[in-house]
């Protein structure tokens, strides 16, 4: 945990939409704490509500069809009591964001740096010269080549690592205390995606600045963050530092996603083992943990929701919600010599 | 640019070429349309009918008739078979008035189609968002004759608020042209109006789902910039579409019947008139006249397209 004051504090974050088959919990009960110059990252599946819990922070999600309840604290701001127009005064100046597919989350029809001299000039009076200035030196810095020229360019004219940098020199065109990165590799080459990571990394230690990346790549998230939050069905299944999700592991969802890694170190003479069974719906979820019905390690109590605790007598930073005893955990969770979730034998 | 204008105007001369050809062909296979006949009179004797067929050169072979045609066209020298009036001057004539009326018609329905479809967007679901749905589904579903008929009874005949009809030219009497035109407008218009803001409001209901509009709002614009500068500009593209060749059909033909019934004079009632009469030089002169303006609005949507669409590129940039 860090000692720093943390610039964003969720809590018990509770996001509901009235859809057309019924109410459903995106968000429930989601809790954390950010602090400048941390990573966070937040795993899940599609469906997890890992992107409305980061949408809902700066209030993407309100709508008449949904009800956001709890806390999200920018400092001791707190932002979901803001109106509409104080809300807007936090995005992208104070909250900024990045989103998945810089294909489509550019717009087609305006000039990369008019884009970026909008988001400027959304915040600061501030004339179009020094704006642009500001834009040019800003794609500059996230390493496009020829910024004079590129901020001229309309987004087809970018391949989609440099629409994705275009993207993120425009979130931290105000200097924003908090970046929400969604999904912002899983659009682009592998090879691009490392150098997105890397310029994240770097962005994030050069300004202090405290990133959430959401994400369902593990991969991503053993690169870039210093602190994990596992998501499933809209709750937090389990959280803890990088190391203690990787190599301690609580949770037999976190089991699965370790075990559905690609490993340099194991032949490819197998498919890789997947987690059974599909995300469920969040309309209509059974009565206890939400996990109980693709886990093959349950049993009867699993009909009651575990906490979200530090079960293991080890720091109070890594919880979990299994009722498992932690000295199961470390024999189930033994699959063929590395972490993984099969049915016991 | 150049290159792109070069193949427009060729593919227009083709396009006119296979119109005017379509056209004459039609005329000289349509019954008693035999135009010696018709300019002789019903009694008329052989001897007249064939000297009529010699002067006018009607026993020519067809592609001969036709290039004399097409050259009396150009050089606007075409005479009516029917009056023997230059068909180049009744065309000139009746401009005035079916450009005012087209015109004006087509500010009017742009104007209120993309305030209406906007308001139908914004308020999606919503009272005025009902309200518009309905009268924009009455405006689609009004025939012009029916809301003609309606407007000349209640507004002109009836309580003498508006004119009837007639024509009144802008250099003379500016007001008395607009006075004379506000009926024609609506009448023209109203179906449009319905259509595009219908199209728009669909088009910005697709584009508020947008990545770019969720950018849009994250990065800390208003509502109201969001909807003006990032839906609304970007749905606007189709509608020019649709409004170029909407527009070049108005003058086309579209205007005929709100011509016919307010009397204005235009060109489209001397289409209507010559059709009746079977008047071959007219019908070929207004026919290649509104294929010109289809023919000309598809081009400059085409040129207008590349500047609201980036990602559309004219000419050597797209190989």
């Amino acid at each position: 945990m860090s000692a720093r004051a943390p610039v964003l504090n969720v809590n018990d974050l509770r996001v509901g939409f009235v859809t057309e088959g019924g109410r459903l919990q995106a968000v429930d009960g989601v809790s954390f704490d950010l602090a400048p110059g941390e990573v966070l990252a937040i795993v899940g599946e599609s469906g997890s509500g890992k992107s409305v819990t980061a949408q809902s922070i700066i209030g993407l999600t309100r709508s008449p069809n949904s009800r956001i309840e709890g806390s999200v604290k920018l400092h001791d701001e707190e932002l979901l009591d803001l109106s509409e127009g104080a809300l807007q005064k936090v995005r992208g100046a104070r909250i900024a964001m990045v989103f998945q597919d810089p294909m489509t989350s550019l717009n087609p029809v305006y000039r990369v740096g008019d884009q970026i001299v909008e988001a400027v000039r959304a915040h600061r009076r501030t004339s179009d010269g020094d704006a642009r200035a500001l834009a040019i030196e800003m794609l500059d810095s996230v390493g496009i080549p020829n910024p004079e020229l590129r901020v001229n360019s309309y987004p087809h004219e970018l391949s989609g690592g440099q629409r994705q940098r275009a993207m993120i020199a425009m979130a931290l065109a105000l200097e924003p205390e908090v970046l929400i990165a969604d999904e912002p590799t899983t659009a682009l080459d592998v090879t691009i995606q490392a150098q997105i990571l890397d310029l994240l990394k770097r962005l994030n230690r050069e300004r202090n600045l405290a990133t959430v990346l959401i994400t369902h790549d593990l991969g991503v998230v053993a690169e870039v963050a210093d602190r994990v939050l596992v998501m499933y069905a809209g709750r937090v299944v389990e959280q803890g530092s990088l190391d203690e999700i990787f190599y301690d592991p609580q949770h037999p969802y976190t089991w699965g996603l370790l075990g559905s890694l690609a490993r340099i170190d194991q032949a490819r003479t197998q498919r890789l083992p997947q987690i059974r069974g599909v995300p469920p719906s969040l309309v209509g979820l059974p009565a206890g943990c939400s996990f109980r019905p693709r886990c093959p390690h349950s049993f009867d109590r699993c009909v009651h929701m575990p906490d979200l605790a530090a079960r293991a007598d080890r720091e109070a930073g890594h919880l979990d919600r299994c009722w498992l005893e932690p000295e199961r955990k470390r024999e189930l969770r033994e699959v063929e010599g590395r972490i993984g979730l099969e049915e016991p034998a | 640019m150049g290159r792109f204008i070069a193949r427009r105007l060729i593919g227009m001369v083709l396009v006119l070429f296979a119109i005017s050809v379509i056209v004459f062909l039609i005329f000289n296979v349509i019954p008693n349309s035999d135009p010696a006949q018709r300019m002789a009179g019903k009694n008329a004797t052989p001897q007249l009918v064939a000297s009529i067929n010699k002067d006018w050169g009607f026993e020519d072979p067809l592609p001969q008739q036709y290039l004399t045609t097409m050259k009396k066209i150009v050089t606007g020298e075409l005479i009516s078979y029917s009056n023997q009036l230059n068909v180049n001057e009744q065309i000139s004539k009746g401009l005035p008035a079916t450009f005012s009326l087209s015109i004006g018609a087509a500010l009017i329905w742009m104007f209120f189609g993309v305030v209406f479809g906007y308001l139908s967007a914004i308020r999606a679901g919503g009272v005025t968002d009902r309200l518009l749905t309905v009268v924009a589904i009455v405006g689609i579903s009004m025939p012009v004759f029916v809301l003609a008929a309606v407007f000349l009874k209640y507004l002109a005949y009836d309580t003498g608020i508006f004119p009837s009809g007639g024509y009144v030219k802008l250099t003379e009497d500016p007001l008395e042209w607009v006075y004379h035109l506000i009926l024609p407008w609506i009448t023209l218009a109203i179906i449009y109006v319905g259509f595009y803001s219908r199209v728009l409001r669909s088009n910005m209901l697709d584009a508020m789902s947008g990545d770019y509009v969720r950018t849009a709002r994250a990065k800390g614009l208003s509502e109201r910039q969001v909807m003006r500068r990032h839906v609304l500009r970007n749905s606007l593209i189709p509608i020019v579409t649709l409004f170029g060749l909407d527009f070049g059909a108005v003058v086309f033909g579209g205007a005929i019947l709100t011509e016919a019934i307010f009397s204005l004079n235009g060109v489209g009632d001397y289409a209507y008139q010559s059709t009746i009469n079977l008047d071959l030089p007219p019908i070929m002169a207004v026919t290649l006249f509104g294929a010109f303006f289809v023919v000309l609005f598809n081009a400059l949507v085409d040129i207008a397209y590349a500047y609201l669409d980036p990602r559309v590129r004219l000419g050597e940039s797209a190989q």
